[in-house]
């Protein structure tokens, strides 16, 4: 497939800098992942908006909501999004080498550690303080993502929220069959809402 | 030693991997929202379907991941490096990324193409909050294996309020965290 190919240029503006080489997209994913403890996207923003100027402040956040989107991880989704502007296939596929080959090697000499360590009393302790801090942190995420949520006057999309959780996380129902329901659901009221407020707009 | 503590099971067998391969490449798919959010297919699967590991093993893996430098999908590698080694890691990560991946490319090519169409504000605002139900999910998950005690339940409070109310570096809540868990007050 030709067109897969050939990569579409990002259509830069005359006074940006020239597109990035391959060895400067792998050296900045890697750098974005590991410099990334938690979350990779402020670094990401940082490094690609900020220090490299590869992207416009509103390119990346049209980029990070088609990743948001998109399923699966959002930091990979940007770097096959991010590599695919620059190079196509192969700068797609470089971009996530970049994000994932260096901590894949990292995490791989933990988990060597960790089966050979992993039942020592000192370390066991310490895993149960950090785990317990992991618990809150995704706590605290998840409420200020669930703040606005909560402002919604119309009050549909905490109950789905609020559904989600229950079936996943209190119920331990298979994700895919939760979200083949919930997801249509959740987009034909949000649809249905959309097109109601704008055709009363209208009518105003 | 009871089978509580093997380690990695280091199954090199083919029937593993597919299995490994088979579970990851489908919650790619689903994992709305990011990698937490699918902590709690992962922990369904791997403890209570396949009974890979035990539920403190699989808080152990999550908390390892947070610390370490990466994005969140990394959990998955050490999922896959615990079931099957090496090779476990490897397919368990591509497996995680791969179809997604797949998607992300082709998807990118069409999406500037659609910025202002209607049905895309309605998709995104559709998934938010389901992918805010499934992070809470994952709390929840974490924080049932975690809250072994009531020290337990006062760090995993503290931490969700420090975190929420203030943007202090997560790695001085670990650290602290750590410290205190290696001092045995938790």
């Amino acid at each position: 497939m030709p067109e897969t190919l050939s990569a579409p240029a990002l259509s830069p503006p005359a006074s940006s800098p020239p597109a990035p080489t391959l060895l400067e997209v792998f050296r900045a994913f890697a750098l974005i992942s590991l410099c990334g403890f938690g979350g990779v996207l402020a670094w990401s923003r940082r490094m690609l908006v900020e220090e490299r100027k590869w992207m416009t402040p509103e390119e990346f956040n049209d980029a990070y909501a088609l990743c948001q989107f998109l399923p699966g991880p959002n930091v990979v989704n940007l770097s096959v999004v991010f590599g695919r502007r620059i190079r196509g296939v192969i700068g797609a596929a470089v971009a996530l080498t970049g994000l994932i080959g260096p901590p894949f090697v990292i995490v791989s000499l933990i988990g060597l550690a960790y089966a050979r360590f992993g039942e020592l009393a000192p370390l066991q302790r310490t895993l149960v303080g950090v785990a317990a801090a992991a618990a809150g942190l995704v706590m605290g995420t998840c409420a200020k993502m669930a703040l606005p949520l909560l402002k919604d006057r119309f009050g549909v999309a905490p109950l789905i929220a609020l559904a989600t959780f229950a079936s996943v996380g209190v119920l331990r129902w298979p994700l895919h069959w939760v979200l083949a329901v919930l997801v249509p659901l959740s987009i034909a009221v949000a649809w249905t809402r959309q097109t109601w407020v704008r055709k009363s707009w209208v009518r105003r | 030693m009871g089978p509580e503590i093997m380690g990695p099971a280091m199954k090199h067998d083919g029937g593993t991997l597919a299995t490994l391969a088979g579970h990851f490449a489908l919650m790619s798919l689903f994992a709305m929202g990011g990698a937490n959010s699918a902590v709690p297919e992962m922990h369904r699967l791997a403890v209570e379907v396949e009974h890979w590991m035990s539920d403190r093993q699989f808080t152990d893996i999550f908390a390892i991941a947070q610390v370490t430098p990466g994005p969140n999908v990394i959990v998955v590698t050490l999922i896959g490096y615990h079931v099957a080694g090496l090779l476990g890691a490897l397919v368990t990560t591509l497996a995680m990324c791969g179809p997604t991946c797949v998607v992300a490319f082709y998807v990118g090519q069409i999406w500037e193409r659609f910025k202002e169409a209607p049905w895309r504000a309605a998709i995104q605002s559709g998934l938010l909050p389901i992918s805010i139900g499934l992070i809470a999910a994952s709390a929840f998950v974490v924080a049932s294996v975690a809250t072994h005690n009531f020290a337990a339940v006062a760090v995993i409070a503290a931490t969700a309020v420090v975190s929420y109310t203030t943007r202090l570096n997560p790695l001085w809540i670990f650290a602290a965290a750590a410290l205190m868990g290696l001092a045995g007050l938790i």
